[in-house]
């Protein structure tokens, strides 16, 4: 891992430790400033994912976050040292929540040796376990059942922490997710199960929506199959993010029972790289929830309350500009593997690597 | 030494490394109230309680995909498949979860994580009871698989492989949780990737794990009876990691060797074992290398088709012949 002191090149958002003090002051208008800051940073970093995949620079498959960024932020807000982050392979906003470098973070979609995971995973295998995130998951709905076996794991060694768990309104429909709740719901009943369950439902998988996908669209409602108490929350607001996630984490921590949260949410970008949309929304759709945009939406508020002005954001998202471009050179110029590694991280323990050297 | 049973030896590996290590938890179906369809943890609950001793419901997928979490936390989970048939649900996280995260993750983590159950044929449970799955979880970079055919083995390797930091698959001889054995007093292990010479011999080597390794020991005897012929017999007994120099230095010693496996023929274990051979030690061999294996058809239930469909007595000694250049009769 490269060093510790390069973390966020410029310094101008937070790492989480920082905002950690801030917890009790959780939806005054600094701290939702902080947040604001972290949103457009996440936006920001995304969009230059997407010019680097167009550029042929970032290859695989690319799922990005725009329009999902409060749901992530929010419940990061309510992270505590220890906790554990676990999500699907839309996974570029949470390391940069948690803190890891953004340049890191960049550079192994950028496939290079200094990549968060040595170039190995690239965008959907995220993963820096110091920080608590757990990946970056490419199989929907298998991480599922792993995200509750940590929920029981913190409990076995007698912690108060949790497992953030986060999975999308496709995942609802696949078995190991039945199984996994299951499991969850069982194990809570005795204490042993603190994991968090945070549906993103951002209305479609791929191009299936909700109601094609399920008869029974209330997707917090599942969870009542398995005994687990649940509620909904509007994804795209942060205030209400917000709100809900301090108290569930406190609920799920003190308790050792699951919880589970349906974030209403939008992913206004396409799915991966690029998709088919109009086969699958109208432009209209689109429209209408991109006046709910989170970053938006907080925009509005702080601006209403006088916590920003114009000019303040301006200087914001040019800060942010800047960010992302010295994140994008640190990914490009950066080394690719070498060669050794291709064979290195497959067995722990002596012997890495089991086959013959060509 | 003591004499245990294969069940019995199993069952001290886990319980002497749970009482050594609170980080060892055993889960999966009626493995606790119930004592294990094999009766393997039999009385563990009792010694260790539901939070180490975990009663699953039937969610093989579920289920293994936690102890994958629980792992990747610093547990060491083994996880029971009522048999391995079974563990196909669970293929996702076996193949496609627990041995990859490491790798996509850049080393950030380790997947300390037993699979274990019964694994094989020879009971009349037919079709869908009955496989080997040596080959399939073999092809898996980031698995170890083993098949332990002895008492003595199933301990030493189930300790080893509850110490192992990445995933194992342990595949058990179904058919003889309760045959006999000496098994040494408390804590040994028997390393992954050696084979055991089950028995010496200098006329013709015969491969084989699991349960064809006492067939290729009946076979052994009856060529030594028949023709005085010496066959060497080689337990693989570990197959990822694979140990192709037990089986080059037997052969460049017998110069003729037949592969025997209850799988199937096409892309199993001794198909590798004859390209390892021809590789390795082409220029010491006197015959083509033959295999023996399960015939091409899904388990049959009746007692003779069963026998039929696995390799018997007489084929591997037909085979032993062939490759010896005798008169098979
Ligand atoms: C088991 C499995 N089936 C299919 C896919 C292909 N796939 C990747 S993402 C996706 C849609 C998942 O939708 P959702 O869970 O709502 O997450 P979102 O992409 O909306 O964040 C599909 C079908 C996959 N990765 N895994
Ligand atoms: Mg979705």
């Amino acid at each position: 891992m490269p060093a510790e002191n390069d973390r966020m090149g410029n310094g101008s958002v937070e790492t989480h430790e920082e905002s950690q003090e801030e917890a009790s002051v959780a939806t005054s208008d600094d701290h939702l400033a902080d947040l604001y800051k972290k949103m457009a940073l996440i936006r920001t970093f995304e969009e230059a994912t997407q010019r680097g995949f167009r550029q042929g620079k970032i290859g695989g498959y690319l799922h990005v976050y725009i329009g999902q960024e409060a749901v992530a932020t929010g419940f990061i807000d309510a992270y505590k040292e220890g906790d554990k982050v676990i999500t699907a392979y839309r996974d570029h906003a949470f390391p940069l929540l948690l803190g890891s470098d953004p340049k890191e973070t960049m550079a192994e979609l950028y496939g290079k040796r200094t990549g968060l995971a040595k170039g190995k995973g690239g965008s959907m295998h995220l993963f820096d376990i110091e920080r608590g995130f757990y990946g970056g998951w490419g199989i929907v709905g298998g991480h599922v059942p792993i995200g509750v076996g940590m929920g029981y794991a913190l409990r076995y060694n007698e912690t108060d922490q949790i497992c953030q768990l986060y999975l999308g309104d496709g995942a609802v429909n696949i078995g190991p997710f039945h199984e996994a709740a299951n499991l969850a719901g069982l194990w809570g009943r005795d204490g042993m199960n603190a994991t968090l369950f945070i549906v993103e439902n951002n209305q479609y998988g791929m191009g299936t929506s909700v109601a094609r996908s399920t008869a029974m669209t209330d997707l917090s409602a599942k969870f009542n199959a398995y005994g687990i108490e649940n509620e909904k929350v509007d994804g795209m607001d942060l205030e209400a993010v917000l709100e809900c996630a301090h108290r569930v984490t406190e609920q799920v921590r003190e308790t050792g029972k699951p919880y589970a949260v349906e974030a209403i949410t939008y992913r206004t970008a396409p799915h991966g790289a690029a998709d088919f949309f109009e086969k699958y929304r109208t432009k209209d759709e689109v429209k209408k929830w991109r006046e709910r945009d989170p970053i938006g939406l907080l925009e509005h508020k702080l601006l209403e309350r006088g916590t920003l002005d114009e000019d303040r954001i301006e200087e914001i998202k040019d800060e942010m500009k800047e960010t992302i471009d010295e994140v994008t050179t640190f990914a490009e110029e950066s080394e690719e593997p070498p060669i050794e590694e291709l064979y290195t991280d497959v067995y722990a323990g002596e012997d890495e690597y089991m086959g013959e050297e060509e | 030494m003591p004499e245990k049973t294969y069940r019995e030896a199993l069952r001290e590996a886990m319980s002497e490394e749970m009482e050594r290590d609170d980080s060892v938890v055993l889960m999966g179906e009626d493995i606790g109230v119930y004592g294990g369809t094999q009766l393997v943890t039999d009385g563990l609950l009792d010694r260790f309680g539901p939070n180490r001793v975990i009663d699953t419901p039937i969610s093989e997928d579920g289920f293994t995909g936690t102890a994958v979490g629980m792992a990747m936390m610093g547990m060491r989970p083994i996880v029971e498949m009522m048999t391995m048939n079974f563990s196909f649900l669970a293929v996702d996280q076996i193949v496609n979860h627990a041995p990859k995260v490491r790798y996509f993750s850049g080393g950030q983590v380790e997947v300390p994580l037993v699979i274990r159950g019964p694994n094989g044929g020879g009971v009349q449970l037919s079709a869908q009871h009955t496989h080997s799955l040596e080959s399939f979880y073999g092809q898996f970079p980031g698995l170890k698989v083993v098949a332990p055919v002895t008492p003595h083995d199933v301990k030493g390797m189930m300790l080893t492989a509850i110490r192992d930091p990445n995933p194992v698959v342990f595949l058990e001889a179904g058919a003889l949780y309760g045959t006999k054995g000496e098994v040494p007093e408390g804590d040994y292990t028997v390393l992954f990737g050696k084979a055991r010479i089950a028995r010496e011999g200098d006329d013709v080597t015969l491969i084989s794990y699991g349960r064809q390794v006492n067939l290729c020991l009946q076979v052994a005897d009856k060529l030594n009876d028949e023709d005085d012929i010496k066959a060497e017999v080689i337990d693989l007994r570990s197959l990822r990691p694979f140990d192709e120099e037990t089986i080059i230095e037997s052969v460049k010693k017998t110069h003729r060797a037949v592969a025997v496996q209850e799988q199937w023929r096409y892309f199993g274990v001794a198909s590798e074992v004859t390209a390892i051979i021809q590789d390795k030690a082409f220029d010491y061999l006197d015959a083509p290398v033959k295999r023996v294996s399960g015939a091409e058809v899904p388990g049959p239930y009746a007692r003779n088709l069963e026998l039929a469909a696995f390799p018997s007595e007489e084929q591997v000694a037909e085979a032993a012949r062939q490759v010896l250049y005798l008169e098979v009769v």
